[in-house]
């Protein structure tokens, strides 16, 4: 939170030191952003709060990578696979124990960052590339038992199975419109939660991890626990964001997409968005979410073009898309003087990104 | 278990072990030189195996642009692929040297997904059963057991052949390594990348050099897979396993060409 201000700017009291907000226009700033995303469900259309649903429970997920990847340094492929364990354990428990919704994604937390901490126990001995690998086995594992496992339980080979409607103090959040008030209420949490660890002991000593072990060590931290930590917090958050989705999209399992490509896409927006920054993962998602939804107009207009080609363009322009869009990402920005990937140029990218999607449309 | 059939699994195995280490070396070669892993390699063989069927014309909607013999198609074939590895060295991973290594590994990943999508919609996504193979599946050497193991082994032709030119592949890349000043040049990049530009080596060039090789490589596995089990690798939702044989036995060839 430590940004340059102008001189003379300083803080009188520790009370202003610590401060998240600091200054009259952030407040504005978040008075605003938050009525309007408050009431945004009144107002919005089903494409925009849907969308804005995606979003949210994606930012959860792509929290937990920064605090694993951009925060701890330790690479991870394997986030989307976490997703999965989250989903289906919410999904177990609300049908099977009758666990009430916010015990279930609370219980979905906790199972996919213990599953999380198995996965995480390679980083003591590995690193770098290695370790992703190791995560890269979580990423192939993980959907293959899910798909031969308890057959009964899991779905089988059919990959899917279904997730009740939450249900909470009565209310039967089965609309869009609803449901968005429980994504945004757990994102809020999330984001308050990340916030704190990145300010705190915690956060310290794994950004210290991230930018010398050996350094880190010897500071104190012990590595392998912090390191664990972070794995436990990266899963947990990755277990929130898979119940919220297994929920919202009223089914969970391999058919609805928690395979490789979904790590990549989680790790590119984190990347897109600023690694290491607590903004970075809303900037990201949002960017790289409605890029997805340009890409789908793109293919539908080119494949209104070439009449010939029309099915293959229009399953196929998604990844030839995000793929373009990622390395001329990284091209451009690593490229440039200045710490790379971890300053806030992400702003821009959106404000761009959004300009041209209100085209398209 | 049925022991009997444990000599012709085996026989089986390292056959097949064979293409894989040939898909695996091109992962290792870059790797190597550059210490970039590629991500990528899985669809520079499917492109390269797709090439081959394209310029051998195996289209047969009668359009086709190339009705080439699958001798000429195949060399045709890896140039386009030298060209194209040259090409992404340049573009993609020459702006990414002394990055840090999540942003190379997602440069490799993002290419991936751009070379898989850019496949599917210049090539379609149903699988070709037709590729050019000089040999059909039921040409196959018997080996004949007397007495045990089903009374014989079976070896299928087109297993055999993709064997021996995967092992005849290896040695050649071997004796290069050994005995040219290029392959020296490349073994003493991925050593050192500084002590050997001190000595006057043009790393770049190398980096370069070592990604048009890989697209070489990778359209040799390509085809020899092909030939092999032609529906299945130019399926695209198999390519996963592809890409799990990339993961799993890059890091072990590794070991083995130290």
């Amino acid at each position: 939170m430590a940004a340059l201000r102008p001189a003379g700017d300083f803080d009188r009291s520790y009370e202003q030191d610590m401060a998240v907000v600091r200054r009259p226009w952030q407040w504005a700033g978040l008075v605003v952003g938050l009525l309007v995303v408050l009431s945004a469900p009144l107002w919005g259309s089903a494409y925009l709060v849907g969308t804005a649903n995606t979003i949210f429970y994606t930012i959860i997920a792509v929290q937990g990578l920064n605090v694993l990847t951009g925060y701890t340094g330790q690479i991870s492929l394997g986030q989307a696979a976490f997703m999965l364990v989250g989903g289906y354990t919410s999904a177990l428990v609300t049908t099977h124990l009758g666990l009430p919704f916010p015990l279930a994604v609370l219980v979905a937390g906790l199972a996919t960052g213990l599953v999380g901490l198995l996965f995480g126990l390679p980083s003591l001995r590995v690193k770098g590339f290695y370790l992703a690998m190791a995560t890269l086995a979580a990423q192939f594992i993980i959907p293959w038992l899910s798909r031969h496992a308890f057959p009964d339980l899991l779905g089988g080979t059919s990959g899917r199975i279904d997730v009740p409607v939450p249900v909470l103090l009565g209310v039967s959040f089965s609309e869009q419109r609803l449901y968005y008030y429980l994504s945004l209420a757990a994102l809020i949490v999330t984001t308050l939660l990340v916030l704190n660890i990145s300010r705190s002991r915690l956060g310290r000593a794994l950004v210290s991890i991230r930018d010398n072990d050996l350094a880190a060590e010897l500071l104190g931290v012990n590595l392998f626990q912090y390191k664990l930590r972070a794995f436990f917090l990266a899963s947990f958050l990755a277990g929130v964001a898979g119940a919220l989705k297994a929920h919202s999209q009223r089914g969970v399992g391999t058919e609805f997409g928690y395979g490789l490509e979904e790590s990549i896409i989680l790790l590119g927006m984190l990347v897109i968005g600023g690694l290491g920054t607590n903004l970075g993962p809303f900037l990201g998602v949002t960017a790289v979410v409605l890029l997805q939804d340009l890409a789908r107009v793109t293919g539908q207009f080119l494949s209104e073009l070439f009449p010939a080609i029309q099915s293959r363009l229009l399953n196929s322009f998604r990844p030839i898309f995000f793929g373009l869009v990622l390395m001329i990402f990284l091209i451009f920005r690593v490229a440039r003087p200045g710490p790379p990937l971890a300053d806030d140029q992400g702003g821009v990218a959106v404000a761009a990104v959004c300009a041209v999607i209100r085209n398209q449309e | 278990m049925n022991w009997q059939l444990v000599p012709q699994q085996f026989v089986t195995g390292v056959l097949n072990g064979g293409i894989i280490a040939i898909i695996a070396l091109g992962i290792v070669l870059i790797y190597r030189s550059s210490e970039v892993f590629n991500f990528s390699h899985g669809q520079l063989v499917m492109l390269g195996a797709f090439l081959t069927w394209w310029f051998a014309g195996a289209n047969e909607d009668g359009k086709e642009i190339f009705n080439l013999p699958l001798w000429a198609a195949i060399p045709l074939a890896i140039a386009v692929m030298a060209g194209l590895g040259l090409v992404i060295e340049r573009l993609a991973l020459r702006p990414m040297t002394g990055q840090p290594l999540l942003a190379i590994i997602l440069m490799t990943l993002g290419l991936a997904q751009f070379l898989e999508g850019a496949t599917a919609i210049v090539f379609g996504i149903e699988p070709k059963n037709n590729f050019p193979s000089p040999f059909s599946p039921s040409d196959v050497i018997t080996i004949p057991f007397p007495g045990a193991f089903n009374d014989a082994i079976i070896l299928k032709q087109a297993l055999l052949a993709t064997f021996v030119v995967a092992i005849v592949a290896a040695l050649l890349f071997m004796l290069f390594f050994q005995y040219t000043r290029t392959g020296l040049a490349m073994r003493a990049t991925s050593a050192d990348h500084e002590l050997a530009r001190s000595v006057g080596i043009n790393v770049p060039r190398i980096f370069g050099l070592s990604w048009g090789i890989a697209g070489v490589i990778a359209t040799l596995g390509g085809v020899l897979l092909a030939t092999l089990t032609g529906v299945e690798v130019l399926n695209l939702p198999n390519l996963p396993n592809l890409r799990m044989i990339n993961a799993s036995y890059g890091e072990r060839s590794h070991l083995w060409l130290h």
